[in-house]
């Protein structure tokens, strides 16, 4: 497998050498480059955009493309550029927050489930009926539940995808727990807390990044189809699915109001995906799909 | 032959037993969601315009007034008598109003499976007989792009190209298959399309990957050196082993057509089970909702009940591990 070259002459930081090969992998590169467009476009919403996303101007509505409005307008005259941009801030802010809320809970939930063998069983039949759930109709019956907000997006899509984390947790804790330097530091007189701190969690590390780059993608494709659908951030709250879900009505006349935000949601989508499978190649080798 | 059914009997029984906690705590979510309205579920259900005695009434219909435990004990008995409450929109009872619209879902989700296993395999096995050509890259990025479109955009652009520019097929609607076949089809092709597209991508990863890992065995080798055609080795030699994987994910891909469809038929207004459900909690009917995500989610269950049972049959491994 390892050719001569890969072996570097001197010692390298690890955490260096496995950037290194990050960045030779070309999916990875890919992916970064077109995820690194949508963030820093989101982050610089402020400054990029001069007019307010929920500005109306009904002298200027249905413009096309192109021109002082960039992406035109919408069937109120809004600016579609402003509302294109900060739609992207907020996907970016509801994917990061499912992303955080995932890393905390999934794996708490997941250690405490792989390593302690009484709670395996009661946490893990909750886990499965939460995953018995067809996953968008659980995160709609949950945000109309709880009314529809950008809050409680992020809550309704945390309740739906803690549980695939935590399953992905589980499963390396369980094999860890069973190693035999694990065994090691039991015999040495390692307390529970410890043992997962020290030597089970850093090793599960590797499958839960390349999960939680793939969540990042679940969890922004499913908040633009939440307010697609009518049940994400209240209208006129500038998110990729509302401004998606006012073009229906124009498709014929403008059909841009549609196809531009489906765009750059693809864009987020594809640059996590890639993303994803370049970190899945580099760290976690053994789920590598054949190259 | 015997002997097997036996065995898969078995397995079914023991599958049957094993998703019934599951199902228990999936009644139980169900149960409670209504229950977690902040405030109060009658008077969010009857809307703003209600008047307090409107709201109380129908706090009173729903058995909000009672005890919590005792709701809870009514809501098993119904459910055991297959009662899951009445939808308060549609003003018939759940189970009807789902059975009525299931088959909608599960033909368009069918239809979909179909195009999934033939847009995947086929794009999959194309890629790893031909690999690292442009051909392999095509199909690779294809289904790259398949994974990374999201299926209601796509249903939106095939919309506004086949419906709205061209004129070929109905933007939405649904015809019944045993009224028209012709009509259903063209009523369910892009919505299947748009469903499929994602499932294929996927799928043409693990083929692709299964392919290539068996397309480097021995036994492969041994056949081309013996000079058999590259038709039959491939066929015959290289797939029904490359299949196996794939069988496997088969299920995972019906469960995930099955709640996708929730998306497509909302999109294009087809009136299955996902419209119900997505029309039930737009208008408040949590009636509807409690008992429709608890019918759903069974039949999923179900489906990945008989899918294991499949698996068995096609995998003495399965049988017997």
């Amino acid at each position: 497998m390892a050719d001569a070259e890969d072996i570097p002459e001197r010692r390298i930081h690890p955490a260096r050498a496995t950037l290194r090969r990050l960045f030779r992998h070309r999916l990875f590169v890919s992916g970064f480059v077109l995820f690194g467009i949508v963030a820093i476009v989101a982050a610089a919403a402020p400054f990029i955009t001069d007019v307010d996303p929920n500005r109306l101007s009904m002298r200027n509505k249905f413009l096309g493309p192109g021109g002082a409005w960039v992406f035109g307008t919408d069937s109120f005259g809004r600016s579609l550029w402003s509302r294109v941009v900060w739609g992207a801030q907020l996907s970016m802010l509801i994917g990061a927050s499912v992303v955080v809320l995932n890393a905390v809970f999934g794996t708490l939930i997941g250690a405490a489930a792989g390593y302690f063998r009484r709670l395996d069983n009661v946490l893990m039949r909750v886990n499965d009926a939460l995953m018995a759930f067809p996953a968008i109709l659980l995160a709609i019956a949950v945000t109309s539940v709880l009314g529809p907000s950008t809050i409680n997006v992020i809550l309704a899509l945390s309740i739906v995808y803690i549980p695939r984390t935590a399953r992905i947790v589980r499963s390396s804790v369980i094999v860890l727990r069973e190693m035999e330097y694990v065994q090691a530091a039991v015999a040495a007189g390692a307390g529970h807390w410890r043992i997962l701190r020290h030597h089970i969690l850093p090793n599960a590390v590797a499958p839960m990044i390349v999960q939680l780059s793939f969540l990042f993608a679940y969890a922004v494709l499913s908040e633009a189809t939440l307010s697609f659908l009518g049940v994400g951030a209240v209208p006129p709250t500038p998110t990729w699915g509302n401004i998606m879900s006012e073009g229906r009505d124009f498709m014929r006349e403008a059909p841009w109001i549609i196809t531009i935000p489906g765009v750059a949601l693809m864009i987020t989508v594809m640059g996590l995906n890639l993303l994803g499978d370049g970190l899945r190649d580099v760290l976690d080798p053994r789920l590598r799909i054949q190259q | 032959m015997f002997g097997c059914s036996a065995e898969l009997i078995r397995l079914a029984i023991r599958s049957l037993f094993g998703a019934i906690p599951v199902l228990l705590i999936v009644s139980l979510i169900s149960f409670g969601l209504m229950r977690l309205i902040p405030g109060d579920p009658a008077a969010a259900i009857a809307g703003l315009s209600a008047s307090p005695a409107q709201i109380a009434q129908l706090r009173h219909d729903l058995g909000l007034d009672e005890p919590l435990i005792f709701q809870l004990a009514q809501y098993y008995k119904g459910i055991l008598q297959g009662d899951f409450g009445r939808s308060l929109l549609l003003g018939k009872g759940v189970l009807p109003a789902t059975m009525e619209r299931l088959p909608v879902t599960i033909g368009l989700s069918m239809y979909a499976l179909l195009m999934t296993l033939m847009i995947g395999i086929g794009c999959g096995i194309i890629a790893a007989l031909r690999q690292n050509s442009w051909m392999d890259q095509a199909a690779m990025m294809f289904a790259m792009i398949g994974i990374s479109v999201p299926n209601f955009f796509l249903g939106l652009l095939m919309i506004i190209l086949f419906a709205v520019k061209l004129g070929w097929l109905p933007s939405g609607g649904y015809i019944p298959f045993s009224q028209d076949p012709w009509g259903w089809v063209q009523s369910t092709t892009m919505p299947a399309f748009s469903l499929a597209l994602l499932q294929a991508g996927l799928l043409a990863r693990i083929t692709r990957s299964s392919m290539l890992e068996v397309l480097r065995q021995d036994y492969i080798r041994t056949a081309r050196a013996k000079g058999l055609p590259g038709r039959v080795v491939i066929l015959k030699h290289a797939l029904a082993n490359a299949l196996i994987p794939i069988v496997t994910v088969v299920g995972i891909i019906v469960s995930l057509l099955l709640s996708g469809a929730v998306v497509t038929e909302a999109l294009f207004s087809l009136p299955g089970m996902g419209l119900l459900l997505t029309q039930a909690v737009l208008n408040r009917d949590y009636p509807m909702v409690q008992g429709g995500l608890l019918l759903v989610t069974a039949f999923l269950v179900a489906v990945n009940i008989l899918v294991d049972v499949l698996y068995a049959v096609l995998d003495p491994r399965v049988r017997y591990g």
